[in-house]
């Protein structure tokens, strides 16, 4: 309750900012609409920004759903065997090291202008952060829990240690992987609708951009942050029910 | 001086043919320094050994090698008086718990069978957590748990097992006094019959919990046997017997 009220009076404060810097600046609207034309063109443009948003929505959602499989695969072969680990690795880094903006254009030329390039673009931004991360949780595990398995088991099962030891203990950390997913999802599917689309928030974006209805403009970008932030609390929630016995800080403690 | 090897009696202990350890030609060389070097231990069957010494002499990798948890630094010959190696005939029980965090104290009592693939035995492990105090709290999560009772879980852990021989690392070194006796009770009570060795840096632990008591020192670390108390463990610290080897000890050890 009392994060929701702070949460309104951030907003509150926000949007008192913004019409004050439209009234003193004294700024056409087609630089900077004020708050309330963009509530406006919230309300006239519903139907088709709930449309657009719908695209982009499934675009993240399906992006991050195969881009979390490919990763935890990945993770998987790299924690395994070493000879995935001499493979796998190098592309991994590559996958990073190459920024998506540039390849964009060709991920549209060559998976059309539909959801595929956009997806594709939203996995391969949040391939790395997954993979790094879990691949990471899997190669820390406590020593003292391999050395009571070791002892437990009379002939190694490297199956049986991962799959009861070393993925469960690795979880915390796909978690942190998952949050920073969740919040780079967005950016690979609008990076993905600009470059070439027919839908989606970012198609509507630069559509508008082109005609001047810079108040649309603002009211999806509004649209799009509502979209990330309410994925990203969905992920966070969703996690840490999953992982109830990993320990976090309370937040008593923090304030 | 006391020599190097020990082989100690098995007079006072009662099971009829329980497996005996025996290590030969131990040794651990970190670069130039040499913990230890052809150190010979003999674990009698069924006898509760205390292995005493003091932090950073070789203790717990000379049990890390009975437990068969290698590394390249640390050799010997180690095999059951059956002649056969110790795979697999082993419990290990550490300073830490060792708790999952995500099981819940049931299915870590049951870890080991859930490793091995086999069929899980519910009612063993209940009764055992029955036996360790923890019958209402099978269905508990460990955090939520005492130093006290997670250790207790570990301890039916190991007991689950069934294995003739248990090592035990310092497992009551983190916990509080009280506490600490009555665990050392109940695994004394619990793990009567079977081959333990218990590493240890207390010598009342020692001395309360051992029927034979050896004493790890020196650099290259030598083992020399202390002689064996009256009384069957778990022995009373106040007792006169238990002070005056108390006493032999600190003297030895070159303390007092």
């Amino acid at each position: 309750m009392k994060g929701l009220w702070r949460g309104f009076l951030t907003l509150v404060s926000l949007l008192l900012v913004w019409q004050l810097v439209v009234t003193l600046g004294d700024l056409p609207p087609y630089i900077l609409p004020d708050p309330w034309a963009v509530m406006l063109a919230l309300w006239h443009h519903g139907e088709s920004l709930f449309h657009h948003a719908g695209v982009t929505a499934l675009e993240i959602v399906l992006g991050m759903l195969l881009g979390t499989l490919l990763g935890c695969g990945s993770a998987l072969a790299l924690s395994y065997s070493r000879r995935a680990r001499r493979w796998l690795l190098p592309v991994l880094i590559a996958s990073q090291a190459i920024p998506v903006f540039a390849i964009a254009p060709l991920l549209v030329l060559w998976l059309g202008y539909g959801m595929g390039s956009k997806i594709a673009m939203s996995m391969l931004i949040l391939y790395f952060p997954v993979t790094a991360n879990f691949y990471d949780g899997l190669r820390h595990t406590q020593r003292g829990w391999l050395d009571l398995a070791r002892v437990m088991l009379p002939e190694p099962r490297r199956w049986a240690v991962l799959w009861h030891i070393a993925i469960p203990a690795a979880l915390p950390a796909l978690a942190s992987g998952l949050r920073i997913a969740a919040a780079v999802a967005p950016i690979g599917a609008v990076l993905g609708e600009w470059v070439g689309s027919s839908a989606g928030l970012g198609y509507l974006m630069l559509h508008a951009n082109s005609r001047m209805q810079v108040d649309l403009m603002f009211a999806a970008l509004f649209v799009l942050a509502a979209l990330a932030v309410g994925l990203y609390f969905l992920v966070d929630t969703g996690l840490k029910r999953l992982l109830p016995w990993h320990p976090t800080i309370p937040e008593t403690e923090i304030d | 001086m006391v020599p190097a090897s020990f082989v100690p009696f098995s007079h006072n202990c009662d099971s009829p043919p329980p497996l005996a350890v025996s290590l030969r030609a131990a040794r651990l060389i970190y670069g130039d320094l040499t913990l230890f070097d052809r150190l010979d231990l003999e674990l009698s069957g069924g006898c509760f050994t205390c292995l005493l010494g003091p932090s950073g002499i070789g203790k717990t990798s000379l049990l890390r090698l009975l437990a068969g948890l290698t590394s390249s630094s640390i050799s010997g010959e180690l095999r059951g008086s059956d002649g056969r190696p110790l795979t697999g005939r082993v419990a290990y029980m550490a300073q830490q718990d060792l708790l999952l965090p995500w099981l819940k104290v049931l299915d870590n009592v049951m870890l080991g069978s859930r490793l091995r693939g086999e069929r899980l035995d519910r009612q063993r492990a209940l009764d055992l957590l029955a036996r360790v105090g923890l019958a209402d709290y099978a269905l508990a999560r460990p955090d939520t748990l005492s130093g006290g009772m997670r250790q207790r879980t570990a301890l039916a852990r190991t007991l689950m097992e069934d294995r003739p021989v248990v090592l035990m690392d310092e497992p009551f070194s983190g916990l509080d006094a009280l506490t600490r006796l009555r665990l050392q009770a109940l695994a004394a009570e619990l793990l009567a019959g079977r081959t333990v060795l218990l590493v240890t840096h207390d010598p009342l632990e020692a001395l309360r919990l051992g029927e034979h008591v050896l004493i790890m020192n020196g650099r290259p670390a030598t083992l020399s046997a202390l002689p064996d108390l009256p009384g069957v463990p778990p022995r009373d610290p106040s007792d006169p017997a238990v002070q005056a080897a108390y006493r032999a000890i600190l003297r030895r050890l070159e303390v007092a």
